[in-house]
């Protein structure tokens, strides 16, 4: 059964078409991410899911039912924002039982999915704070709280993750995915973040200028990218495109090759100087400026005691490499 | 911003001229809270001396019950500034979230027509709000002056309390929505608990000057049942004689309420002026 389907969604604000006929399905239990630079109406598609914007046209239909014009309280969704957005003036039991007050749910029914819910997230100390009391992450769980509480067919993440420092992000995140695992419900989650993109993801939507340019699992989108923009935009470091480097590359093309998969050889295609080098401990990323004046990453697995100034020749397999046209489609290696 | 250490000299500066300032500011008011209790003699032989056993009296705040309505005067005055007080923080907010919240066509326009009301004073209307009352049959009624103080009050109300509520974060007003609060629910319960030190700051703004008026009172309302304080206190001004022992207290007294409902605006009112400030 699916969980989401849209068609031919559209979004204008006022001039600015900001959403440019998506068509999507969503499966039931299905954890699809929305990926993309800000501004390409990520988060727009995601209020348009929620009946926070209304589609200037196309289909948004929830379950079985089309809720154009269902408000959002009604589409059987729950949302969890970047800001949080608490309510300020309730404890976290009263935040996480509001939604379920309004619906009219009985005292006991709010009370125990409250208690499940709490139970679920740690959060059963902190019932009777307010969130000012809180911190960050603890504010993101009563956030997540108030999600799970409404026990809604789908969930609607709006990067909640950004406001978070980085360890904190790395829990939370495995968090969302056990989250997502225990309730096996069907989630929506916005980011800018490729790699929140990857981990969490069985589905990505890679998002530019409103409209969808690639749809796929990780791996799915990581080894066969459709353009050059999906082929940059996954993957960190970022994918290197090169024109002029490569012996053997038709004019016209630009060829694509990851980070990962240059390497340092003595009969490599590619001479160049290094420029800079970025030693992690357990990756080492050289930054090479090529003889024909392009710079690109090479990231080597492990420590390497390359240094800055050294002249190095780079190789890679033909195969692992992606040809793109001037329209930055993908497209077979010309012959030479 | 508190770790920063100022130099002694800059901090006695500060307090000093503060100081001063309330001082001065002050002393009008100290001057008539201790003339009030002095007989008329003593008022006019030393107007700045306390009052002692000699002096005192309490003639002034005597003549004060016992001569006109001076309770009922009292409660119009309440009556008119409360009511008003409550139409333009009522009104007054929700156009400003009207304003802030919804896109729709015309808003900028109407955000400045309200606007415009705060450059142009109410008073050259007098005429034209003199003749609309009298055919609407509400001179010398309590209305007339509510109706007239809240469209005094309410440009300034929309143009303080719109800003701020642009300030309340998208995210908890559709956090509402998701939750099935409606508009009423959000603009009442999530918005206005928050934007509480700017209706603050609204109120004290609107609160002194419908207090102390003297104009509408005068050509609105001049009948002794709808009297308001500030113009019961004037039938002890004589064009020959004037009863300052009376009025010195008649005005001590007015003072109270306002303090009164100053101390409770006051935590509120200084966050909200600051709050632009310091974020």
């Amino acid at each position: 059964m699916t969980a989401l389907k849209l068609e031919n969604v559209n979004k204008s604000f006022g001039p600015v078409h900001v959403l440019k006929d998506i068509n999507l399905t969503v499966e039931e239990g299905e954890f699809v991410v929305f990926v993309g630079p800000s501004g390409c109406g990520k988060s727009t598609l995601l209020r348009v899911i929620a009946g926070l914007e209304d589609a200037s046209s196309g289909t948004v239909q929830i379950g079985d039912d089309i809720v154009n014009d269902v408000p959002p309280a009604k589409r059987g969704i729950a949302m969890v924002f970047q800001s949080y957005a608490l309510y300020p003036h309730l404890t976290v039991k009263g935040n996480m039982g509001l939604g379920l007050k309004q619906e009219g749910q009985p005292k006991s029914v709010i009370e125990e999915r409250v208690d499940k819910a709490s139970k679920m997230l740690d959060l059963d100390d902190y019932l009777t704070r307010r969130p000012a009391e809180l911190s960050g992450g603890q504010r993101q769980r009563v956030a997540i709280g108030r999600a799970i509480v409404r026990d809604p067919k789908l969930f609607l993440f709006d990067e909640p993750l950004s406001n978070l420092d980085a360890a904190l992000r790395m829990n939370t995140r495995v968090e969302i995915a056990a989250l997502h695992r225990t309730l096996s419900a069907s989630m929506i989650y916005v980011t800018h973040d490729q790699i929140e993109a990857m981990t969490l993801a069985d589905k990505i939507v890679v998002l530019r200028d409103g409209r969808i340019e690639q749809i796929g699992s990780p791996m799915e989108l990581y080894n066969n990218p459709a353009n050059r923009f999906v082929a940059g935009f996954l993957g960190s470091p970022s994918m290197n495109f090169l024109v002029r480097s490569v012996p053997g590359v038709a004019p016209g093309q630009t060829i694509g090759i990851r980070p990962e998969y240059l390497g340092l050889r003595a009969d490599g295609q590619i001479a160049g100087q290094v420029t800079h080098v970025e030693r992690l401990g357990g990756d080492t990323n050289l930054l090479v400026r090529t003889e024909q004046g392009e710079t690109l990453t090479v990231r080597l697995f492990g420590q390497n005691d390359t240094q800055v100034g050294a002249d190095v020749r780079l190789g890679f397999d033909p195969q692992m490499a992606f040809y793109f046209d001037e329209t930055d489609h993908r497209v077979l290696p010309k012959a030479a | 911003m508190s770790t920063l250490r100022k130099p002694a000299g800059t901090t006695i500066a500060a307090h000093a001229i503060l100081i001063t300032y309330t001082l001065i500011a002050l002393f009008p008011v100290f001057v008539i809270l201790i003339n009030s209790f002095k007989t008329r003699r003593a008022i006019f032989r030393e107007p700045l001396a306390l009052p002692n056993a000699d002096s005192f009296s309490l003639i002034g705040y005597q003549t004060v019950f016992n001569q006109g309505d001076f309770f009922l005067y009292f409660q119009n005055s309440m009556i008119v500034t409360v009511v008003s007080l409550t139409l333009i923080l009522l009104f007054g907010a929700m156009a400003a979230f009207a304003l802030a919240e919804y896109g729709f066509r015309g808003n900028t326009l109407m955000g400045l027509y309200l606007a415009l009301g705060i450059m142009i004073p109410i008073r050259i209307g007098t005429v034209a709000i003199l003749e609309m009352m009298v055919s609407t049959g509400l001179v010398n009624t309590l209305t007339a002056l509510i109706l007239v103080y809240t469209a005094q009050g309410l440009p300034l109300a929309v143009f303080i309390l719109s800003e701020f509520m642009r300030g309340v974060s998208d995210d908890l007003k559709n956090a509402g929505r998701i939750d099935g609060l409606s508009e009423y629910q959000i603009f009442f319960r999530l918005v206005l608990p928050l934007v509480r030190p700017a209706m603050a700051t609204v109120a004290v703004f609107n609160m002194i000057p419908i207090w102390n008026d003297l104009w509408f009172p005068l050509i609105l309302a001049p009948a002794e049942e709808v009297k308001t304080l500030t113009l019961g206190s004037q039938v002890f001004i004589g064009q020959f004689v004037t009863d300052w022992n009376a009025v010195l207290s008649a005005l001590s007294m007015a003072i109270l309420p306002v303090m009164i409902l100053y101390v409770i605006f006051s935590r509120q009112l200084i966050r909200g002026i600051t709050s632009g400030a310091v974020k």
